[in-house]
């Protein structure tokens, strides 16, 4: 019997029991779009993180408690705003130490509120960080040293609090405690969602008495080359050191960083494929059950196709197309789901999913395999059905 | 040729004791015999779809146990057409898709296919039932269909087990009729089950099976009788 000829009877037999096939494919329909889907989101998230990271602008140093490795336990910080200065002395260089000290509150101007994080920076962040400023000015070294109660707003804060009115000049109120807006940041992207335009920047000093807190969280160092940075790092965890004996602290680069975060990715998106394998799995078994029931309803038809000349094999090969249409039929259907669910998840949902070229590539590959694979031993039992048997059966 | 069943619990069924028999380019032969003497036994056994406990099956001169799958396929395929009591047509394809089905193991071409099905439908008079499927027609439309496909191949022999048992008379007649006319006008050696005493008188040869052995043959001078 030739190929064309065994698709097209296969085809027939798919059709004849519509909703039977439909719901057989069911398992490979899901499996295969969770499949394209967790792929798409895991890369998504992925190329989200780098594009992010990089902005954080070159040769950048983070400098923070603990250590920065997959499964090693948080660390309270101890550091604290003096730590600018002996890094500064470090490097060499006081103008490339930026900090921070974060805390999420509740932000009011007359009766509009916003509940937001609160960054505690000192003037240097415009320098070590990319993040230029569209109107007014940043905070400067006597905001900070003078413990000044002034603020710089990303544009959504600006929006939400002041709608069409100017915040420059103008009051917010921070935890119940009020500021004076003396400048706008331009525009960036958000972050898994999080809007980074709805960070408002305070002087570190303004902060740490608003949260009540003595700590930083973290130091941002910028080193003046590419070549210079193992140095810098080596200096500046040798100045943690001497100062926090027995204290352990990361110093770590974006590409360090992206390393790590890729690894965190690289494992959740791992798990995710598992878990959606299994489905695919859970679908190929079905796929196998049903064939089976298919080669018990048509033992007859297999008897007389025999009789007619039919070798084990062409019964074999009739069966196994069957299943292998089955469960890429199914695929192809699971892709076109998968991918659009994709698409409609960038475009509506923070999700960052993407799209790469080899997952619908792949779950194709995996669901045609999967019919081979569960298909075998139904379409073996089809061809070696005893003819006189098989014409026997009512 | 002996056929025995073996049965859980270490039963035997000797369905088919010993029966010897040839039959010949053009026979026109009619088996009967009570119900359960081996009749339809002895019939999947000439049609190669069974093989003997024991004996020998020469087709052309060639020992069926020594072919493989395919040789055996192959054998049914070309020389064998077979028409069965309950006419076993599938209910999805039109007759000429069913009549064609021989065809599709042999590779014959689509269009070919087709042409020769409509040949063997209008031969057997059903030109005009070309595209009906096979729960639109009658039970004696349905065997004559059968019938198209056993002779579509072009067999040698002919294996009809009880043709007319689930048809009325008049259609039965029909079949009977048609098969008649294959024999005497293609010379195709036709082996027929009945338990139609007028079926069986027609057939210039015929052999009566009882309790696996064959009780009779009119066309003894050709074969040996051989009990036990
Ligand atoms: N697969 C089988 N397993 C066990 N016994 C069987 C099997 N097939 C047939 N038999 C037995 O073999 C004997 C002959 O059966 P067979 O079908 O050849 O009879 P028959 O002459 O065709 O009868 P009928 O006229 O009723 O069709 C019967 O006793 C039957 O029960
Ligand atoms: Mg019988």
């Amino acid at each position: 019997m030739r190929l064309a000829e065994a698709l097209r009877v296969a085809f027939d037999a798919l059709r004849a029991n519509r909703l039977r096939s439909i719901l057989t494919m069911l398992g490979v329909i899901i499996g295969v779009a969770a499949v394209v889907i967790l792929v798409a989101i895991g890369s998504g998230a992925k190329a989200e993180v780098e594009k992010q990271v990089q902005g954080l602008g070159s040769n950048l140093i983070l400098v923070v408690p603990g250590s920065l490795e997959i499964g090693s336990t948080p660390t309270a910080s101890r550091l604290e705003l003096s730590d600018v200065e002996v890094l500064g002395r470090a490097v060499g260089n006081p103008n490339a130490v930026a900090t921070t000290v974060q805390s999420s509150e509740s932000v009011r101007v007359g009766d509009r509120s916003v509940f937001t994080t609160i960054n505690g920076t000192n003037e240097t962040v415009v320098n070590v960080f990319d993040r230029p400023i569209a109107r007014g000015r940043y905070i400067s070294a006597s905001d900070v040293d003078t413990r000044r109660r002034v603020a710089v707003l990303g544009s959504t804060a600006a929006r939400k609090l002041f709608g069409d009115v100017d915040p420059i000049g103008r009051q917010v109120t921070i935890a119940g405690v009020r500021f004076r807006v003396i400048g706008l940041f331009t525009d960036v992207g958000s972050t898994f969602g999080v809007d980074r335009n709805a960070e408002i920047h305070v002087p570190v000093t303004s902060a740490q008495r608003l949260f009540g807190v003595e700590r930083i969280d973290a130091l941002a160092v910028k080193a003046p080359t590419i070549e210079s940075i193992p140095d810098i790092q080596r200096r500046i965890l040798a100045a943690l050191a001497e100062k926090y004996p027995g204290d352990k602290f990361s110093a770590v680069t974006q590409t360090q960083i992206l390393g790590t975060i890729g690894q965190i990715l690289g494992l959740l998106t791992l798990v995710l494929s598992a878990i959606a394998a299994i489905s695919l799995l859970v679908g190929g078994v079905g796929v196998s059950n049903i064939m089976l029931v298919s080669v018990r309803e048509r033992t007859k038809e297999i008897g007389l196709r025999k009789a007619l000349g039919a070798r084990q094999k062409d019964i074999l090969l009739q069966f196994l197309i069957e299943a292998v249409l089955l469960t890429s039929i199914g695929g192809l259907i699971g892709i076109a789901l998968g991918v659009g669910a994709s698409v409609l998840a960038a475009a509506v949902s923070p999700l960052p999913a993407q799209i790469s070229w080899w997952s619908p590539l792949l779950a194709f590959g995996v669901s045609a395999g999967v019919g081979i694979f569960f298909g075998v031993a139904p379409a073996r039992r089809a061809g070696r059905l005893d003819p006189v048997v098989a014409l026997r059966t009512e | 040729m002996t056929r025995s069943y073996d049965l859980e619990g270490g039963l035997v069924v000797d369905a088919l004791r010993g029966a010897s028999l040839r039959i010949d380019r053009g026979e026109y032969v009619a088996i009967v015999g009570p119900s359960g003497s081996g009749k339809s036994t002895l019939m999947h056994l000439l049609g190669c779809l069974d093989r003997p406990t024991s004996g020998q099956l020469l087709i052309a001169d060639r020992d069926v146990s020594t072919l493989d799958d395919t040789e055996l396929a192959q054998l049914r395929n070309e020389t064998i057409g077979f028409v069965f009591q309950s006419f076993q047509l599938l209910p999805r394809i039109t007759a000429t898709a069913n009549v064609a089905m021989p065809l599709v193991y042999r590779g014959t071409n689509r269009s070919e296919r087709n042409d020769r099905a409509r040949a063997a439908l209008e031969a057997v008079g059903l030109g005009h039932r070309l595209d009906h499927r096979p729960t639109q027609l009658s039970g004696g439309e349905q065997q004559r269909v059968a019938i198209a496909r056993a002779l579509v191949s072009e067999p040698t022999l002919v294996l009809a087990d009880e043709p007319t048992g689930n048809l009325d008379t008049a259609s039965g007649t029909e079949v009977m009729h048609i098969l008649e006319q294959l024999n005497a006008e293609h010379s195709v050696a036709v082996v027929l089950v009945t338990h139609d005493n007028d079926v069986a008188s027609r057939a210039r040869r015929r052999i009566r099976l009882r309790d696996g052995v064959i009780e009779s043959d009119d066309g003894a001078h050709l074969s040996a009788v051989n009990t036990s």
